[in-house]
């Protein structure tokens, strides 16, 4: 038993492909439960970040600075009745926000957070992440018919004409930056997702600088199609609360609503990580080919320390500002705990033998953070747009221009 | 089972396209409780899929039986009254009641007083443009506009409080005049508020008017030609936004607003963002306006020589004034007592909404809600 444990150490692939269970099952309890935290975590950084683009300071009751409000917005979630409207047809009604959070969470699998630091590898890794992550419709369609209500049904008549023509753009523009990775000795190009980080590797270049401008207009038709495939403003018709209240989801309450909230975040970091992998150079750090040598590599791999220190420093300054008054005791010794937790959470990242395992996934979450913050900026600034138009725009606008990078980017590669 | 549309065989509902898919049209009833009705509106859609083939309004959910009130309220104690019509409107509603019983009377408010009127009034009108800005961006999908311009209305409110205590329901005008004298640092507050917020409509347009989904959701929606606005009654910025130049303060001047200097900013296609823009000009002429009344404001008495009870002799009066949202009117009927034998409003948001059904009819859901938000209703006044 424990050399079946200890073997997988000394292999090196992923726990999935090692056919390791043990550490398949290790890795899937990091990976899941790291994904529900980071889910809550991005809960409160929207609203915060919404909060000061709107000059306002978002919650600031619970914690320091709002810390603990997804935590006491969890507890009030679990204890809230659970409502099933009399008319619904209540099987399908409780199964459709499994679907959403199953299919959200399942493309989990084969995010590559590093070269070995991923559930499993599939050869066909891509296409397994675009095809379980579109089930996520059957969940929304599901939702609007068994609620039984007429502006659910609207909304998830809308996500579903919504999400499949989206689609189609960005598996184009996936395809694309699949097309990329055949440009080897031996032209063969793979699906599987460390495959494609290892090829833009092995080519020195990540995919969206590759033949530009075609890489880079791959990723923007893709990181538009994202926004509109995880109901996301300003493509959020589904849910659109001017218009339909609540969208799908509408007759949900308590438990079952937060279930589509978690599968909604998730999903938002799914498609960021793909997109994060097909061009944006996965785990790689950056400038791998300007900043050579063994210096830039020490000093990359001090990037995550440094971050944790930082936002250690962050919670040190609020300390400082923290009103002076007995009543914030509390909250202040909270805040200088959180930020002594985070100073040594950075000092252990320090140590070499934890720094250099956790450079990959730094530089891969760093990058899908980003995708995360710009769905927040795009949250504060767009309006919304119409259900005719997002139809316009998806099938009259972005599909022509990824088929277009397609072709363009079949005959460049054909003719270097 | 009965049918759920009998209750609406009554109207002209468009047909739905047929189709080689069958499709069967949806009543959905929208409000009274809804995010963005604006209140309490209800609205009945018929659908056909996203397609509006006709909508009705049911009204009344906030009916408060105001002019009812006023037959059993003295002249000046209906008047704290007709602020809770249009409450975020409030000054406006106050001067056109005032001016009414005023004519009525027979008396003129002295210039000072009128001059008063003004700043207040074009400060609320710009108050109430801000409200609608940020509540329209926002049934579109534009959360952050709403903060902002909330943030700017505040110091007009403050400007408000600070002139007579109360920041919404203002009461701020009485018959005959003013009841206050402007505080100390008055003029400074405002010259202050008009060298503040240019800057801020800026931000607002940049925000907004050139961002392409604002656009494509504003262009060519709820389109309602000049003909039709006028055989509907429609008045305000909805009016002009189709190209006819009415505006009451230049038409029929009250209150000394042939004193002042200003355009009325007009359109020319009548939809959604031609009725953003004139509004967004409204709100720099209105600076325009405090600005040169301000500068001028003469010295004098505030209040009119206005007898203790108000007895206006028996006769009826009928006076109107450009209130933000359209003409705001008052006929007032006088039986010789103290008390008004009858006052009936014309509220401009009641007789705007008509146009709702005409603005929308063929077009999507998503328009209702823009159409609405254009319209610039306040319930309050609509249902009195």
């Amino acid at each position: 038993m424990l050399d079946y444990i200890t073997s997988y150490l000394s292999s090196d692939t992923t726990p999935g492909q090692a056919g390791n269970m043990f550490w398949a099952l290790v890795y899937i309890l990091i990976v899941f439960g790291g994904v529900s935290v980071v889910v809550m975590a991005m809960n409160w950084l929207e609203r915060k970040a919404l909060a000061h683009f709107q000059i306002r300071l978002g919650p600031m009751r619970v914690g320091p600075h709002g810390l603990m409000q997804p935590i006491a917005d969890a507890l009030k979630l679990f204890t809230k009745e659970d409502i099933i409207p009399a008319e619904a047809d209540k099987f399908v009604f409780w199964l459709a926000p499994l679907i959403i959070l199953c299919a959200s969470f399942a493309v989990y699998i084969v995010v590559p957070f590093g070269p070995t630091h991923a559930i499993t590898d599939l050869n066909i890794g891509i296409l397994f992440m675009l095809g379980v992550s579109s089930l996520s419709v059957l969940g929304v369609v599901m939702a609007g018919w068994a609620s039984n209500s007429h502006y659910p049904l609207i909304g998830s008549l809308r996500s579903s004409a919504q999400m499949i023509s989206y689609e189609v753009a960005m598996g184009m523009a996936v395809v694309s930056a699949v097309l990329m990775t055949s440009l080897n000795s031996t032209g063969t190009g793979t699906l599987s997702m460390i495959g494609i980080v290892q090829a833009q590797q092995a080519q020195h270049v990540w995919f969206v600088f590759k033949f530009f401008p075609l890489g880079l207009i791959a990723l923007v038709i893709f990181a538009i199609a994202m926004v509109a495939e995880t109901n996301r403003a300003p493509f959020d018709l589904p849910e659109a609360e001017s218009e339909l209240t609540a969208g799908f989801h509408t007759e949900y309450s308590g438990l079952r609503w937060s279930l589509f909230m978690l599968g909604e975040y998730a999903a938002m970091g799914a498609v960021s990580s793909i997109a994060v992998t097909l061009w944006l150079g996965g785990w790689l750090r950056p400038f791998p080919n300007l900043l050579t040598g063994s210096v830039f590599d020490l000093m990359f791999s001090l990037f995550p320390g440094l971050t944790f220190l930082a936002l250690a420093g962050f919670c040190f300054l609020g300390v400082i500002r923290m009103p002076k008054h007995p009543y914030f005791r509390v909250q202040t010794a909270g805040l200088a705990g959180f930020g002594v937790v985070l100073g040594l959470i950075g000092l252990v990242l320090f140590a070499p033998p934890v720094r250099v395992r956790v450079q990959d996934i730094y530089w891969f979450v760093a990058k899908v953070g980003i995708f995360m913050y710009l769905y927040i900026w795009y949250r504060a600034t767009f309006p919304r747009y119409r259900f005719d138009q997002l139809m316009k725009v998806g099938w009259k606008v972005m599909l022509p221009i990824a088929i277009g990078v397609l072709v363009l980017t079949a005959i460049v590669g054909v003719l270097v | 089972m009965t049918d759920p549309t009998a209750y609406l065989s009554h109207l002209e509902l468009g047909q739905p396209d047929k189709t080689y898919l069958d499709t069967n049209e949806l009543i959905i009833n929208m409000g009274p409780q809804h995010p963005a009705t604006h209140g309490v509106l209800r609205v009945i859609l018929k659908l056909d899929g996203e397609k509006v083939l006709g909508t009705e309004c049911v009204i009344g959910y906030l009916h408060r039986g105001v002019e009812k009130i006023a037959e059993h309220r003295t002249y000046a104690m209906f008047n704290p009254y007709v602020d809770r019509m249009d409450y975020v409107a409030a000054v406006s509603n106050g001067l056109g009641y005032c001016e009414a019983v005023e004519k009525l009377l027979n008396v003129e408010a002295p210039p000072r007083a009128r001059y008063i009127r003004v700043i207040l009034t074009e400060l609320n009108r710009m108050a109430s443009h801000m409200i609608w800005l940020g509540t329209h961006a926002l049934d579109i999908g534009a959360m952050t506009p709403l903060f902002y311009t909330f943030r700017d209305r505040e110091e007009i409110l403050k400007i408000f409080e600070k002139y007579c205590g109360a920041r919404l329901t203002t009461h701020a005008f009485r018959i005959g005049g003013c009841l206050y004298e402007l505080y100390e640092g008055f003029e400074q507050d405002v010259k202050q508020f008009l060298d503040f917020v240019p800057s801020k409509i800026d931000e607002y347009e940049e925000l907004l008017t050139t961002n392409r989904i604002w656009v494509e959701r504003t262009k060519n929606v709820g389109k309602i030609s000049g003909a039709d606005c006028i055989a509907l009654g429609v008045t305000g910025p909805v009016l002009r936004a189709s190209g006819v130049k009415w505006d009451i303060r230049k038409a029929m001047p009250y209150s000394g607003y042939q004193d002042f200097d200003f355009e009325i900013p007009i359109g020319q296609n009548g939809d959604t963002f031609d009725r953003y823009i004139v509004r967004m000009q409204e709100m720099r002429q209105s600076l325009r306006i405090i600005r040169q009344a301000v500068e001028a404001i003469p010295t004098g008495p505030i209040m009119a020589k206005v007898p203790k009870v108000i007895k206006p002799p028996v006769g009826e009066v009928y006076h109107s004034i450009e209130a933000p949202k359209g003409e705001l009117g008052y006929f007032i009927v006088s039986d010789g007592s103290t008390q008004p034998y009858r006052v009936r409003v014309r509220p401009p948001s009641f007789v705007n909404l008509q146009a709702l059904d005409l603005m929308v009819r063929g077009s999507m859901v998503a328009d209702v809600i823009a159409v609405i938000g254009t319209i610039d209703i306040v319930l309050g006044e609509v249902d009195r």
